[in-house]
């Protein structure tokens, strides 16, 4: 673990890999260090921001110092299913990457148990991570311009929904009805950082 | 006709937006507890002089402001209203008659206030006593460009709901201010959190060399042009989260500084962060100021 500096406004903790991140984050939720404003956990890393004047980075520096993430260990949240009509436009692009044929694409996906590992890109974007080694594939050679709301997609070690229409150049395999992000929802987002989730063929 | 039509409704107050300038927003201190899901904090760019316009009118501290980039806003009263105006240096006229900036402002139903182009600085802020009562968006009445999200941006006709006085009342008529940098700026910055992927030269020419703001900055960040600073390392750093102040250098080599709608995670190295208490001064930059970066001293540590 390595805490870096961002001036006033945080700390950057870095990890070595997206499973030393989620087991941070697990212990963070456990021991939050006082006067963080913000935790914004990214693939290798998870930024504590303060409010200067309302928190000192290095009391949150020090903090995160004596916490003892255990290896293994997710932030616990809710579980939430998905139903995915299967059939996106990179499908069968898809299958032929993975060497699996289309059915085995949807086979792998529904039977993998996938983490929200953290969010970005745009709000309630979550970063899923499976425990299917065959699922990853490269992004697209050329982005979409428009990837509409709902879309389900592959693009590395992630999987993740669209939660609304966007520029995008991960591999579409399939689309959904679920809404991932509503204003109107408290919280807004479904795909919390630790949120376990389950695809279902609809 | 009923007698429905004949009992007096009294109006909500408002200001009736006549014109905007190139960009007004609706502003506030941000918008806070939501960036593990990707939203960022928003609010108004230059958050000391936000703050100081509430001050003034005896707001809270997380009223609602319009933040007028390069002056231009022109807002018609509806009803009495007390407003002031702080932030880039402009002349303000109150139905023509010129008024004065940082001081609290009596603007009688039907007056029209109107700020003319910035002497100084870029972003004047025109509060409202009772704050702009648009209905928030998670918690916020920013409007974040970046994201799309908070209240729509206002245009011509736009009616914005003047919220109920505080029970506080002014304190002064006027705040002193310190002018604004005219054509040069320094600001200071703490190295990291991605120094490490820079030559040990590129922290040196970033504290010794100036950058100039270009004309591609808005309230997600300052284009700056000047000296490269070169990587020590290639490859893709894995996306993470950025705060304001970050000076992002993406492979061209010329630094981005974020300012308060900066995206919440991003994948260049962050070379190093100016520190929050400059920010304000940051935030009112124009394209062609010239800016200087020196490292934080311990004595501004303890300040």
């Amino acid at each position: 673990m390595r805490i870096r500096d961002c001036a006033d406004s945080g700390v950057l903790v870095e990890v070595g890999d997206l499973d030393e991140a989620l087991a941070l984050q697990a212990a963070l939720a456990e021991e939050p260090p006082p006067g963080v404003s913000e935790i914004v956990p990214a693939a290798r890393t998870v930024l504590l921001r303060v409010r200067p004047g309302e928190g000192s980075a290095e009391a949150v520096a020090a903090a995160v110092r004596r916490l003892r993430p255990h290896p293994g260990r997710r932030p616990s949240a809710d579980e939430v299913r998905i139903p995915v009509s299967y059939g996106g436009a990179d499908l069968a692009e898809v299958a032929r990457l993975t060497g699996l044929d289309e059915r085995g694409v949807v086979a792998a996906h529904t039977t993998a148990t996938w983490t929200v590992a953290f969010c970005g890109f745009a709000p309630g974007f979550g970063y899923l991570v499976g425990d299917d080694p065959r699922l990853h594939v490269p992004r697209r050679p050329e982005a979409r311009v428009r990837v509409p709301a709902g879309a389900v997609a592959l693009a590395g070690e992630f999987s993740g929904v669209y939660p609304r229409s966007s520029p995008g150049g991960w591999q579409l395999i399939g689309r959904t009805d679920t809404v991932v992000w509503d204003l109107d929802r408290d919280p807004p987002g479904l795909l919390r950082p630790g949120t376990r989730v389950r695809f279902v063929e609809a | 006709m009923g007698a429905q039509s004949t009992r007096a409704v009294r109006p909500m107050p408002a200001l009736e937006v006549l014109d905007t300038g190139i960009l007004t927003t609706v502003q506030d201190t941000g918008r806070f507890g939501h960036a593990a899901l990707g939203v960022g904090t928003s609010g108004a760019a230059d958050h000391a002089s936000c703050a100081l316009a509430n001050r003034l009118l005896a707001n809270p501290s997380d009223a609602a402001v319009l933040e007028v980039t390069f002056g231009g806003l022109r807002v018609r009263a509806r009803e009495d209203l007390t407003l002031a105006v702080t932030g880039a240096t402009c002349p303000v006229t109150i139905s023509g008659r010129g008024a004065a900036m940082n001081s609290v402002l009596h603007v009688p139903d039907g007056a029209e206030l109107r700020l003319g182009a910035p002497e100084r600085g870029l972003r004047s802020y025109v509060a409202v006593r009772g704050g702009i009562a648009v209905p928030p968006v998670l918690g916020s009445r920013s409007t974040d460009l970046l994201a799309g999200l908070g209240p729509p941006i206002p245009t011509r006709g736009t009616l914005l709901p003047v919220g109920p006085p505080p029970a506080a009342f002014p304190a002064v008529d006027a705040a002193p201010v310190a002018p604004l940098a005219a054509d040069e700026l320094l600001l200071r910055v703490v190295p990291g959190p991605r120094d490490d992927w820079f030559h040990p030269e590129a922290l040196a020419v970033l504290l010794s060399e100036a950058y100039e703001v270009t004309d591609r900055s808005d309230r997600i960040g300052m284009r700056l042009s000047g000296p490269r600073l070169h990587r020590a390392r290639e490859g893709e750093l894995p996306t993470e989260g950025m705060v304001a102040g970050a000076l992002q250098v993406p492979p061209g080599g010329e630094p981005v500084l974020f300012l308060a709608d900066h995206p919440v995670t991003g994948g260049y190295p962050v070379i190093a962060v100016v520190v929050a208490a400059d920010l304000p001064r940051a935030a009112q930059a124009r394209p062609g100021t010239r800016i200087r970066f020196s490292p934080r001293t311990d004595r501004d540590r303890c300040r």
